[in-house]
């Protein structure tokens, strides 16, 4: 399988082609669950979904099931869900506050920093038995940035902000729109699957070149609601002028000019004439601490980062923290939340939940055409792909200088990064 | 639609079933513009995530909150053939059971109603939606109208059922 080029790259010939077989090919998921997700960073969660000692939220990040917790000194930890006597989940629950997670099957139990407290019969283990060498186990890495938790299973893995590189400054975009510098998860989990191979959502969840396509009915409802848009050069398909940008590691994002709305802090006629004084005084607020330029740059612009391999920060509509891991080659589970400011308004709130689902979600006015484009896709190359074998990807190679949002330049960096992990990873 | 007596207080279950009957047969024909005629003029409609089936759309991320304007919104979307996630249309089929008028005032009744849905896609397996529906309907001008219409999904996600893209 290493023989095979998987990504062909020419800049001389100005192509870009990547191989079908990496959306179908069982083997190449097993060799990507080693050499992408388990050298890199991967998110876990927020640090606002914990928040008191003995808080927890049980999920699965990067195929293992986790606890993600409070330890009783309130740090946040991550410890891998299964216990050390005969492997059973210890944790059951989604989520809750416990002094002690104890394990149904024979009743071992950890306390809140994972020591094994309580062995039933302990007596009757050998002398050799030490329950200080049956703690649960974590991750060889847990690091945040800005709220942001991530663990990694590569114990040499860089530290997180070096691996975030310029991926930093599009956090810090959406971090600073809270006036304390602290967002938080709101409640309600999006959880459902999608029936394609995940790198697909990777690509679309910042290729903006589908967008007149495969969202014309949303573009239609702003319209009809009196969103004005207008192209603003004959360069651009969209509605306002916005470029992909690699990021360094893997990771890029788009930087688009708003046209769409931003609850911090760019009314349009979608959210009501109510909400208009909300919205000046959240942008009232932005100006007064960030200056009129660093206030611009948040409220004007929207941004859709992919922190690679599989995080999406949409910076769009409203804010939202996306993540996905593949369950089969054309299968995936994705989660998604929406992000705020802690110390945002009921109804500022509101607008943003509501500005959410205009376009978010899997009853969004646009993510369900997204789902279906992706299953399109899947179900068009899963049997195909040997008598159809590459899928072009060179929008925007002739260029130079900047590369437009509907170019793919933001697509192609994704992919060198996980093709370099692929042909250089270890297993 | 035959007339309905005007006070609330005398609709009766069978009233209530035979209405919810004809909802949910216009929606499985996709007649979305009569769907729409059965609502009030401010009505709702909801589904509440997996993880927060109680909760409040004003604080919670819900999969759909749609105030009357999203509503007609979405119901344009979905007549467009661009509409792709619903183009081809899904088909479905609607089980209402369980109907219960769990209060009423002068004008309005609360009721609750168990649903299964089945929704199914060209060469794909069959997706079950099941939940409850939460009603708040108004008698207006003798007639009943939806001015409120919450679909409770009983699954702990929505996992393999996926998207909610048509009318649950």
């Amino acid at each position: 399988m290493n023989d095979r080029p998987l990504v062909l790259n020419d800049p001389q010939t100005q192509s870009f082609q990547v191989s079908r077989a990496t959306l179908v090919d069982p083997e190449i998921l097993e060799m990507e669950r080693r050499r992408v997700f388990d050298t890199c960073w991967i998110y876990v969660g927020h640090e606002s979904e914990v928040r008191a000692p003995g808080d927890f939220r049980t999920r699965t990040v990067c195929g293992r099931p986790v606890i993600f917790c409070r330890d009783s000194g309130n740090a946040l930890r991550v410890f891998l869900n299964t216990c050390r006597h005969r492997g059973a989940m210890v944790c059951r629950e989604t989520e809750g506050n416990a002094k002690v997670h104890t394990c149904f099957y024979h009743g071992w139990s950890y306390d809140r920093d994972g020591r094994l407290d309580g062995v039933p019969g302990e007596k009757d283990y050998p002398p050799s038995f030490r329950k200080a060498d049956f703690p649960l186990m974590e991750p060889p890495r847990v690091e945040s940035y800005r709220g942001l938790v991530f663990l990694s299973f590569d114990p040499r893995a860089v530290p997180l902000a070096e691996y975030l590189a310029g991926a930093k400054e599009y956090i810090d975009l959406v971090i600073d729109q809270s006036p304390s510098g602290q967002m938080e998860v709101i409640q309600g989990t999006q959880d459902y699957e999608i029936r394609a191979n995940w790198k697909l959502l990777v690509e679309n969840s910042f290729d903006d070149y589908h967008l007149l396509t495969t969202h014309s009915t949303w573009l239609d409802y702003l319209r009809n609601a009196g969103v004005k848009m207008q192209r603003p050069d004959r360069e651009h398909l969209l509605p306002s002028h916005g470029v992909g940008k690699p990021l360094g590691n893997g990771h890029a994002t788009t930087d688009n000019v708003n046209f769409r709305g931003r609850p911090v802090a760019k009314w349009i006629p979608v959210y009501g004439e109510a909400a208009r004084p909300e919205i000046e005084r959240i942008r009232s607020e932005l100006v007064a601490r960030l200056g009129e330029a660093r206030a611009a740059r948040v409220a004007d612009t929207n941004r859709n980062l992919i922190v690679f391999p599989n995080l999406l920060l949409a910076d769009g509509s409203s804010v939202t923290i996306r993540t996905f891991y593949p369950i089969a080659p054309d299968r995936m589970r994705v989660r998604a939340w929406a992000l705020g400011p802690k110390e945002e308004t009921a109804s500022a709130r509101a607008i943003r939940l509501d500005a959410f689902l205009t376009f978010y979600g899997p009853g969004g006015l646009a993510t369900p055409d997204d789902v279906e484009a992706l299953e399109a896709v899947q179900s068009g190359v899963a049997a195909t792909y040997r008598e159809v074998p590459w899928s072009v990807m060179s929008r925007g190679m002739a260029k130079t200088g900047d590369q437009l949002n509907s170019d793919e330049l933001h697509l192609r960096t994704f992919w060198l990064q996980w093709d370099k992990l692929m042909r250089t990873g270890r297993d | 639609m035959k007339k309905r007596p005007a006070e609330a207080a005398r609709i009766t279950r069978a009233d209530v079933e035979e209405f919810l009957f004809h909802e949910a047969a216009l929606l499985d024909d996709w007649r979305l513009d009569d769907w729409l005629a059965l609502l009030t003029g401010d009505a709702r409609y909801e589904v509440p995530s997996n993880d927060r089936p109680d909760a409040d759309s004003a604080s919670t991320l819900f999969t759909i909150a749609d105030d009357i304007d999203r509503i007609r919104g979405r119901v344009t979307r979905l007549k467009d053939r661009n509409a792709h996630a619903e183009s081809p249309r899904s088909r479905t089929r609607r089980m209402i059971s369980n109907v219960r008028i769990v209060g009423r005032n002068a004008r309005e009744l609360s009721v609750e109603a168990n649903f299964v849905v089945y929704r199914f896609r060209r060469d794909a397996s069959i997706r079950e939606y099941v939940g409850r529906y939460r009603y708040v309907l108004r008698a207006e001008r003798g007639a009943l109208k939806i001015a409120r219409r919450q679909a409770v999904l009983d699954a702990m996600e929505l996992g393999s059922m996926g998207l909610v893209s048509f009318i649950l």
